[in-house]
């Protein structure tokens, strides 16, 4: 197989934004192009990661408008949708493209258009990905977070307050990134005083709904210098699935896609947890930062709070978590966010991302879908 | 009415039935009946932000049936701990089958409802 490189990376501002899903996409794929000098008839794929723009604002076939309106003609075109995780899906599908030899040059586009909705409608959007025998009761991607938390503090007899100590650290990430929703650093009385969403979580465990785009650009490692000097290496990449019905999981605080795809990932890689120096987890809720970062075997089952308490996951701790301010305070445009991930760890690995730069020459990003019923973990380092 | 789990000839169950067992692989020729049967509450949440058509608050359960070796997800009625005994009460429409983006005739809108024992 075909060493792959990521030799350009972008993200558009995240939050609320004017224009509609082609629009953002666009911005994210042209700012992509653009910063590595690459024109894009010069693109032998171009994947669009998304999970539900038809649902949204009735647009479908969103590929095919990106390439004619890039200048992209002629190139394949595939849409990835595996709902939340659709840019950790279309990492995997660019990595493949040029692994196989199928593709030289690869642009991965992730982007949701999602704030013209009430929260209400929203919720109904995401909420469609589950079994009928889910979805009559009225249960939400939220109230799966509730019940997890309430397990998992009852499991392990972990403090509420560890969870708004996510938020808070999630937060003040979010001020030193240019592009996230909220740049805004809260306390951790304020996220335990927050109104109540779902028992036990309330407001600051949860994400916002965001409208957003991002982009990365992929190619054979041994061209890569001819584009530029800050590129990654794709170490590994993998994916798994979980149960659809998530009450049919035998433990509600243990994500297996996470394990099976964090497993895959570090076996391709030729890695260990212990070798991560930065990672952006997936922490729509802040229950899911715990979850994943057990999971990937960064801590034990039942730890992971522990690590949130007392700064090990912070930007000046041993393994920073989401320096990017995470889905928390970035935001969480569905397909834009996996992508945006891995914008995250590329700027981390070579050296751009400014006051929220560490020390990391091992990046991973992990990107769960529906409630860990899909996901993908990708590995990254530093290229040259 | 009833509330069935699928049974597989290895002894498998799972709430909803699958076209094959998620444990074995093996097709499903079996039912359980539910209904009359105790749970406990394994855990619970209340939900205050609820998609249209859907009552709010809306208290919610994983429960694991004490005879049966499976789970299933529910609304509840009244109040609520870990730990505590239930039994399911059929309900014509846990929803508004009109107000959200499923396609009404696409499923079933009845089912049951957990309250304490």
């Amino acid at each position: 197989m075909t060493d792959v490189a990521i030799i350009g990376a972008s993200m558009t501002q995240f939050g609320e934004r004017g224009g509609w899903v082609c629009d953002l996409l666009a911005e994210a794929a042209t700012d992509c192009l653009d910063d590595t000098g690459v024109r894009a008839d010069a693109l032998d794929h171009l994947y669009v990661s998304n999970m539900a723009s038809g649902e949204f604002e009735g647009q479908t076939g969103v590929p095919n408008a990106l390439a004619h309106d890039i200048g992209a003609l002629g190139a394949y075109t595939q849409r990835v949708d595996q709902t939340s995780s659709s840019g950790g899906a279309g990492i995997y599908a660019a990595w493949q493209s040029i692994a196989s030899g199928a593709s030289d040059l690869t642009l991965l586009v992730g982007g949701e258009k999602m704030t013209h909705r009430t929260t209400g409608e929203a919720t109904d959007v995401i909420a469609s990905l589950t079994h009928p025998a889910e979805y009559k009761h009225g249960v939400t991607l939220p109230s799966f977070a509730g019940l997890t938390a309430r397990a998992y503090l009852d499991q392990y007899d972990a403090p509420r307050e560890a969870l708004a100590e996510v938020a808070v650290k999630n937060h003040a990430n979010g001020v030193d990134n240019p592009h996230a929703q909220f740049r805004k650093e809260i306390d951790r009385e304020t996220a335990l005083d927050s109104p109540l969403v779902a028992d036990p979580l309330r407001l600051y465990d949860f994400c916002p709904i965001t409208d957003g785009s991002a982009a990365l650009l992929f190619c054979p490692v041994d061209v890569a210098e001819e584009y530029t000097d800050d590129y990654v290496r794709v170490a590994g990449v993998a994916g798994a699935t979980d149960t659809h019905v998530v009450h049919e999981r035998p433990d509600p605080t243990r994500m297996n896609g996470v394990v099976k795809s964090g497993e895959r990932a570090f076996e391709q890689a030729g890695l260990a947890p212990e070798d991560v120096d930065v990672a952006e987890l997936h922490d729509m809720f802040t229950i899911l930062e715990f979850l994943q970062y057990e999971d990937l075997g960064f801590a034990r089952k039942g730890h992971a709070w522990e690590d949130a308490m007392d700064g090990t996951t912070a930007r000046d701790g041993d393994l920073p978590i989401n320096t990017s301010g995470g889905l928390k305070s970035k935001g969480h445009p569905l397909g834009a966010s996996g992508v945006a991930q891995g914008y995250e760890i590329y700027q981390q690995l070579t050296g751009q991302a400014g006051k929220r730069q560490v020390d990391a020459e091992v990046g991973l990003a992990c990107n769960v879908g529906g409630f860990g019923n899909c996901v993908t973990t990708a590995i990254f380092e530093v290229g040259a | 009415m009833s509330l069935d789990a699928g049974c597989c000839p290895n002894g498998h169950l799972s709430c909803p039935p699958h076209p094959r067992c998620p444990e074995c692989g093996e097709p499903q020729p079996e039912t359980v009946d539910l209904a009359d049967e105790a749970a406990t509450v394994v855990t619970w949440t209340t939900s205050y932000a609820t998609p249209p058509g859907v009552r709010e608050p809306n208290t919610l359960a994983i429960v694991e049936f004490e005879e049966h070796d499976v789970r299933l997800l529910g609304q509840v009625d009244g109040d609520v701990e870990i730990g505590d005994r239930v039994e399911p009460t059929y309900t014509e429409e846990l929803r508004d089958p009109e107000a959200g983006i499923r396609e009404p005739a696409s499923q079933a809108w009845d089912g049951y409802r957990f309250s304490p024992s």
